[in-house]
Parts: C-alpha cells; sequence; structure tokens
C-alpha cells in the first residue's frame, strides 16, 4: 500500500517536474520549426515559394521562433528519417512539404503526440497532423480569362506532370476561364511524368507550339515552358513562381503560391496553445494563391474582365466551377445554378468541354 | 627534385591496408580546410557529420537501414564485376523485384499467413533475375554490349512500376494519388531491433556478404569467374564457358539486387511508390569498388557510404549547410579512397636532378 503510495506521489511529482520543464521551455526558449523540402530551393517554383514562405514566418515572429530547413529530401522511406529527426530533436512544429510524405508523416506523428505536424496536399490526417493546401484552381482560372482574351488561334497548350487530381482539377480550370471570354478556345495537354524534368518539358512546350498553341502554361517545377514560349514567341502562364525574368516578354502572367501568412499563423497558435489538425483549403481570399503583375501587352479591357473575377472569387460570387459544367462529353455535370463542392473537386477525374485528348488512367 | 610516379614490381600488401586510412587523413585535412573557409568550427563539422548521425541507437538502425540495400546489391554486383560482367542495370532489377514482390504483397492484401513474406522475396528475386536475364541473353546470343542494355532497362523498369502505380494497382481509396495500398501487417518484414526501423532486410543482406565469400573463396564456378576477369584468354584456354559464366554474373547481381528491392518496399515503405530507390542501384557500384569487390570490404563501404549519406542529412540540420555542400564533402571522400588506390600499384619516388644524385663523381658536381 505504501509503496502504491509512494510511486503515486513519485509520479505526480515527475508530471509536475514535466510541467515545468515543459512551461520552463515555452517561456524561454523558442519554438523549433522544421521544413522539409522536396526539391532543391534554386530561384523559382515549389520549394522556392515554401522557403519564401518560411522566411516570412521567421521575419514576421522574430526571435519568438527559429526555423530550420531540409532540402532535397526523397519522398518515401527516406522522408521518414528526416520528419523523425526534427521531432527528436525536440522541434515542436513540423511541415512536409510534398504530397510523398504524407504516410512518412503520419508514422512518425504517431510516435510523437505532442508534435503538431502540417503536411502540405495529402488526403490523411491525425490528431497532431494538419493537412492546408492551395485553391491553385482559382488562380488557374484567372490566368485562363487573360490567356483565351490573348490567344489568336484559340488553342493553349499545357505541359503536366501526373494525372491527379490537383492537376486535373487546374487544367479545367485554365480551361472554364479560358472560355469564359472565348467560347472556341481549346486546351491541348502533354503529361511528362516528372514534377522536375526540364528537357522534357520544354520538349513538351514545343510540340504544343508546333501544333497551334499560341499559349503555353504548364503544371510542372522548372522555368522550362516560359523559356520556351519566350524563345518561340508564344505567350506563357507561369506557375508557383513569378517567371517573367526567364521570359519577359511571354509571360503574360503567373499563378503564385503565398504560405508565408500560413506558416506565420500555424506557427502562432502552436506558441499559443491553440493549434488543432485542421484541413486549410486556402484561395485568393486567403492570400494563399494570387496573380502576378499582367504582362504590358495585355488590353485594358481584359484587365479589367480579370480583376472582375477575382473580386467575384474573393467574394464568392464567382466559382470557377459554377453551373452548367459540361464534360468533355457534353454532358452536364454541374447544373445551371450550382456550384461544384469540394467533395467533388477533391476527386476531379475528368476533363471538362474544351480540353482535347483522353485523360490517361 | 622531381617527383616521379613508377610501378612498384609487386602490388604493396602494406599500402593495400594503408591506402583506405590515407584517404580519410585526406579528407579530413581538405574538410577542415574547406569548413575554415565556409567559416565553420571545423569540428562542429565533423561531429555533425560522422558523430552525430549514429550516435543514439535509432541513428545506429538508420546506419543499417540504408547499408542493406547497398551490400546486398553490391555483393551481387561485385560476382559479375570481377569476371568481367559489366551489369550497370541493379536500378531497373531492384525496382522490378520490388514491383514483382510487391505485386504478391498486393495480392495477398489483407491476407494471413507465415508464407506471405518468404513468396515476396522469392518473387522479388525471381523479378530482379528475370530482369538481369534480358541483357544476359542478349550478350550471350547476339553479343551486344551489357552495360547499354542494363543500363537502359533502368529506365523500362521505373516505367512499367510508374504505369502500375498510377494505374492498375493504385490505391482505390487514395483519390487517384500514385500509391499503392499500404501492404497488410502479414506482408512486412519485421523489425528487429525495437523503437528503430532496422528491419529482417538487413540480416539477408549479412547473409549475402557470407554467400558472397563463400562463392568467391570456395566455389569452383567463382573460381572461374575470376580467372576469366583476370585472364580472359588464360579462362578460355581452360576451357571455361564464358557464356555460362555472364548468365551467372548477371543473375546473381538482378537476384540480389530484386532482394535489395522488395526490402524496401516490405520494409522502410510499406507501399508501392512510382519510384522505391533513392539510386542505391547506382550507388551500390561505387561501395563495390570502394569495398575492392570483396564481400568484407563491400560491408564496410556500405556503412561508410550510409554514414555519409546520415551525415548529409545531419549537417544541414545541424550547420544549416545547403544539400550541395554535403555532396562535395562525399565526393571528396569517395576520390580520396579511388585515388590512394594508387599507391598499390605504384609508388612515389623523389627523384633528384642526374648531377647531383652519384656522389662518385664529386668533380662534376663541383664543376
Amino acid at each position: 500500500m505504501s509503496s502504491m503510495k509512494r510511486r503515486t506521489s513519485l509520479k505526480v511529482l515527475c508530471a509536475a517536474a514535466a510541467v515545468m520543464m515543459a512551461g520552463g521551455a515555452l517561456a524561454d526558449d523558442p519554438l523549433k520549426i522544421g521544413f522539409v523540402y522536396v526539391s532543391p530551393i534554386g530561384d523559382a517554383g515549389w520549394t522556392y515559394q515554401h522557403e519564401q514562405g518560411r522566411q516570412a514566418m521567421q521575419e514576421a515572429l522574430g526571435a519568438k521562433v527559429e526555423s530550420k530547413y531540409i532540402e532535397d529530401v526523397p519522398e518515401g522511406g527516406e522522408s521518414e528519417r528526416v520528419i523523425r529527426q526534427f521531432a527528436a530533436d525536440g522541434y515542436g512544429l513540423v511541415f512536409t512539404t510534398s504530397f510523398g510524405y504524407m504516410n512518412p508523416t503520419l508514422k512518425v506523428a504517431k510516435r510523437y503526440p505532442k508534435v503538431a505536424f502540417e503536411h502540405a496536399t495529402g488526403y490523411k490526417s491525425a490528431k497532431n497532423v494538419g493537412t492546408y493546401v492551395a485553391r491553385f484552381y482559382e488562380g488557374r482560372y484567372l490566368a485562363g480569362i487573360v490567356a483565351g482574351g490573348m490567344t489568336k488561334t484559340n488553342v493553349a497548350g499545357y505541359v503536366a506532370a501526373f494525372p491527379i487530381p490537383e492537376v486535373v482539377r487546374g487544367i479545367n480550370a485554365f480551361t472554364q476561364g479560358m472560355r469564359s471570354v472565348n467560347p472556341d478556345a481549346e486546351v491541348k495537354v502533354i503529361w511528362t511524368s516528372s514534377w522536375f524534368d526540364p528537357g522534357r518539358e520544354s520538349e513538351a512546350a514545343d510540340v504544343l507550339i508546333a501544333q497551334g498553341a499560341d499559349v503555353v502554361t504548364h503544371h510542372t517545377d522548372s522555368t522550362a515552358v516560359v523559356q520556351a514560349a519566350e524563345e518561340k514567341g508564344v505567350w506563357a502562364v507561369g506557375y508557383h513562381s513569378d517567371m517573367s525574368s526567364y521570359g519577359p516578354k511571354a509571360q503574360l502572367t503567373a499563378v503564385r503560391h503565398h504560405w508565408g501568412d500560413f506558416y506565420t499563423k500555424t506557427a502562432q497558435q502552436v506558441l499559443d496553445g491553440t493549434w488543432k489538425s485542421e484541413n486549410v483549403w486556402g484561395g485568393i481570399k486567403e492570400g494563399m494563391i494570387d496573380i502576378a503583375p499582367l504582362n504590358e501587352a495585355v488590353p485594358e479591357d481584359l484587365v479589367k474582365q480579370m480583376a472582375a473575377a477575382e473580386a467575384g472569387i474573393r467574394d464568392g460570387t464567382l466559382h470557377p466551377f459554377q453551373g452548367p459544367v459540361k464534360n468533355q462529353a457534353g454532358e452536364i455535370i454541374i447544373p445551371e445554378g450550382e456550384v461544384m463542392t469540394d467533395d467533388q473537386m477533391v476527386k476531379m477525374e475528368y476533363y471538362v468541354e474544351g480540353v482535347q485528348g483522353n485523360l490517361p488512367d | 627534385m622531381r617527383i616521379r610516379i613508377e610501378p612498384r614490381a609487386q602490388p604493396s600488401r602494406l599500402m593495400g591496408w594503408l591506402s583506405p586510412l590515407l584517404a580519410v587523413v585526406l579528407t579530413l585535412v581538405t574538410g577542415f580546410l574547406f569548413s575554415a573557409f565556409l567559416g565553420m568550427n571545423p569540428v562542429d563539422a565533423f561531429h555533425a557529420f560522422f558523430v552525430a548521425p549514429v550516435d543514439d541507437l535509432y541513428g545506429l538502425g538508420e546506419l543499417g537501414v540504408k547499408a542493406a540495400p547497398l551490400a546486398l546489391i553490391a555483393v551481387g554486383l561485385a560476382i559479375g564485376f570481377r569476371s568481367n560482367v559489366w551489369n550497370i542495370g541493379a536500378e531497373g532489377q531492384l525496382t522490378f523485384g520490388a514491383l514483382v514482390g510487391g505485386g504478391v504483397a498486393l495480392w495477398a492484401y489483407e491476407m494471413e499467413g507465415a508464407w506471405i513474406l518468404p513468396a515476396m522475396i522469392l518473387a522479388g528475386a525471381l523479378g530482379g533475375m528475370a530482369w538481369a536475364s534480358i541483357p544476359a541473353f542478349l550478350r550471350t546470343r547476339f553479343n551486344t554490349n551489357e552495360i547499354l542494355v542494363s543500363l537502359m532497362l533502368n529506365y523500362v523498369a521505373l516505367l512499367c512500376l510508374s504505369y502500375l502505380v498510377h494505374g492498375p494497382w493504385r490505391d482505390p481509396e487514395g483519390f487517384n494519388f500514385p500509391e499503392s495500398r499500404l501492404f497488410s501487417e502479414s506482408a512486412m518484414l519485421p523489425v528487429i531491433l525495437e523503437d528503430t526501423r532496422l528491419h529482417a532486410g538487413a540480416l539477408l543482406a549479412l547473409v549475402a556478404v557470407g554467400l558472397g565469400w563463400v562463392f568467391v573463396k570456395k566455389s569452383f564456378i567463382g573460381y572461374q569467374m575470376q580467372v576469366a576477369g583476370l585472364a580472359d584468354t588464360a579462362a578460355r584456354y581452360a576451357g571455361f564457358n564464358r557464356k555460362r559464366m555472364i548468365w551467372m554474373g548477371l543473375l546473381i547481381g538482378g537476384a540480389a539486387a530484386g532482394i535489395a528491392g522488395l526490402c524496401e518496399v516490405a520494409g522502410p515503405i510499406g507501399q508501392l511508390l512510382p519510384s522505391v530507390s533513392p539510386g542505391y542501384g547506382y550507388a551500390a557500384i561505387i561501395v563495390a569498388f570502394v569495398g575492392r569487390l570483396h564481400p568484407v570490404g563491400i560491408l564496410l563501404a556500405s556503412l561508410l557510404m550510409s554514414l555519409l549519406y546520415l551525415g548529409g542529412e545531419s549537417a544541414q540540420m545541424e550547420l544549416g549547410l545547403p544539400s550541395a555542400v554535403t555532396g562535395v564533402f562525399q565526393g571528396v571522400l569517395l576520390f580520396y579512397l579511388l585515388a590512394a588506390d594508387l599507391f598499390i600499384n605504384f609508388r612515389i619516388r623523389g627523384a633528384t636532378p642526374q648531377g647531383l644524385r652519384s656522389p662518385s663523381k664529386p668533380a662534376e658536381a663541383s664543376s
């Protein structure tokens, strides 16, 4: 009996000590935040935007946080060690910024229930794993409006990596945007089966241009498509980052990602102890997506049209997939007066009317 | 004084042992200069690179997790390399082994049974062998170059896997993302060290090292293959069957790589992904040569490569070095390791100018 009591009191003591230590840590030490990047940072692209976000967060929160990153971490089994290392080293918040980190993040999170994890673009979450992604399609729709107004051949080319819903959604939104101002516009797609392969992206852009596309865009990580457009003298829409330095004449605009506000807000929540696992899907309104400054060649009325659409998306009166939305066969998927739900968008596995070719399985 | 490099009459046994040490010392010196140049404390840098990654049990486990596939593949490759069979396709054989073995795991989804894992390992080995048999057949039948054929097949294997995980084998609950289902518990290799990721694949790698040693040192075919590697005409004169050796060299390499691939998907990964290897099949070629094509050397070399890789991550985390700098460190060590081997077959002589050399001609020297 007495030994049990002693054990209990020991436990209480330990718990008290732990609380004190934790409290002390909160008061004195900065919150350590880790970032796992899938590619080298470079000077444009997916990882570059995340690094911009990390720096913005670091600047906003100053000495309250201390952040580190590891770049070029392969997806799959390798990443688990890196993620775990952050958790084991006393990091309180870890951002894993690529889809392929999903299962490793969940595995590590199970072992470190006190650490908060945020995984980008995935679909699995847990008590201490939140997910975040941007409504890239909103930016795609706006860029589509600009492309639709500028094209003379009524054909746009789209270099895309993998036929996953996120990418297909971007193609469809771009097409919807184009056809909202130019009902004859069509979009041709070439798949590269790689997120980063400048050679193949450049070749794909050349093929699309040869097939009559006078606007090209891409859902891949390099700047190759914009550069190819600059060389061939056609228009381009950049993605992830503003790529105008790679195509000063060619770039009409770019769909930019901004993670800084989200990172700052999340870190502040962890600091305050109010963080909860959520599925964040932020768009134009939340500032996660925006449109880079338009090319000077874009005429005034098209600029106004785009700005009106942007305002509409911002205040919720316009949705890139508002009825009637038709699939390639011309069947109505979303009837007049309705908009597509998030659930429907998450599972988008078809092309809308105006996209040419078949979606690969 | 000039310096001359001249061949030794006999390879130096002493230098055989000393050259790796020399390489390490040179790397330390270069690393010291390099980190001083970057404004870092060299002691911190070396701690981050070589100590921090393995200063706990988990780190040691990770060392094994990375070294196991490297050792397994390199032991298999070395057997071919010793007989001048240049299999550069271990990456593809690994991928195909993972594909076939992982296919068994997906087929046995939610089944129970002790037979599942052995069946997967067997399937992995057969997958790797099947992929390696293509260059073997083309080489023995049409005398094609196995370097090119095996290398090119790496890309084909990757595309086969990519097709399957994008299409028929995609996780039905996975929102179209290119990944298979997670394997069931009975299709996963058991962890052999608690609280780490070290899995039974590490034991397979050790068994392979043992078998590789027996094959090279004790078996007749191993002896024949070595003779063929050292002196092809002598082997032919002795009537050794060259075709048989090519088949053996490629199939053994393929089986080892296939098992390594299966161990990756049934170990740390736990599902099929569009890419299942961070380049183990290529790194294993370096490991085989740094280990001098000897099974024990390969074991040590695989641990070294693994440590270099972990050190690179740890240096990024502790010192904030970009990943490119860690690549430089790794390259420097590998360069010195291979360069120091020069001293096994050559020696450096300080050669003084002719006139001053001989004390028997004092008159010339004074004139």
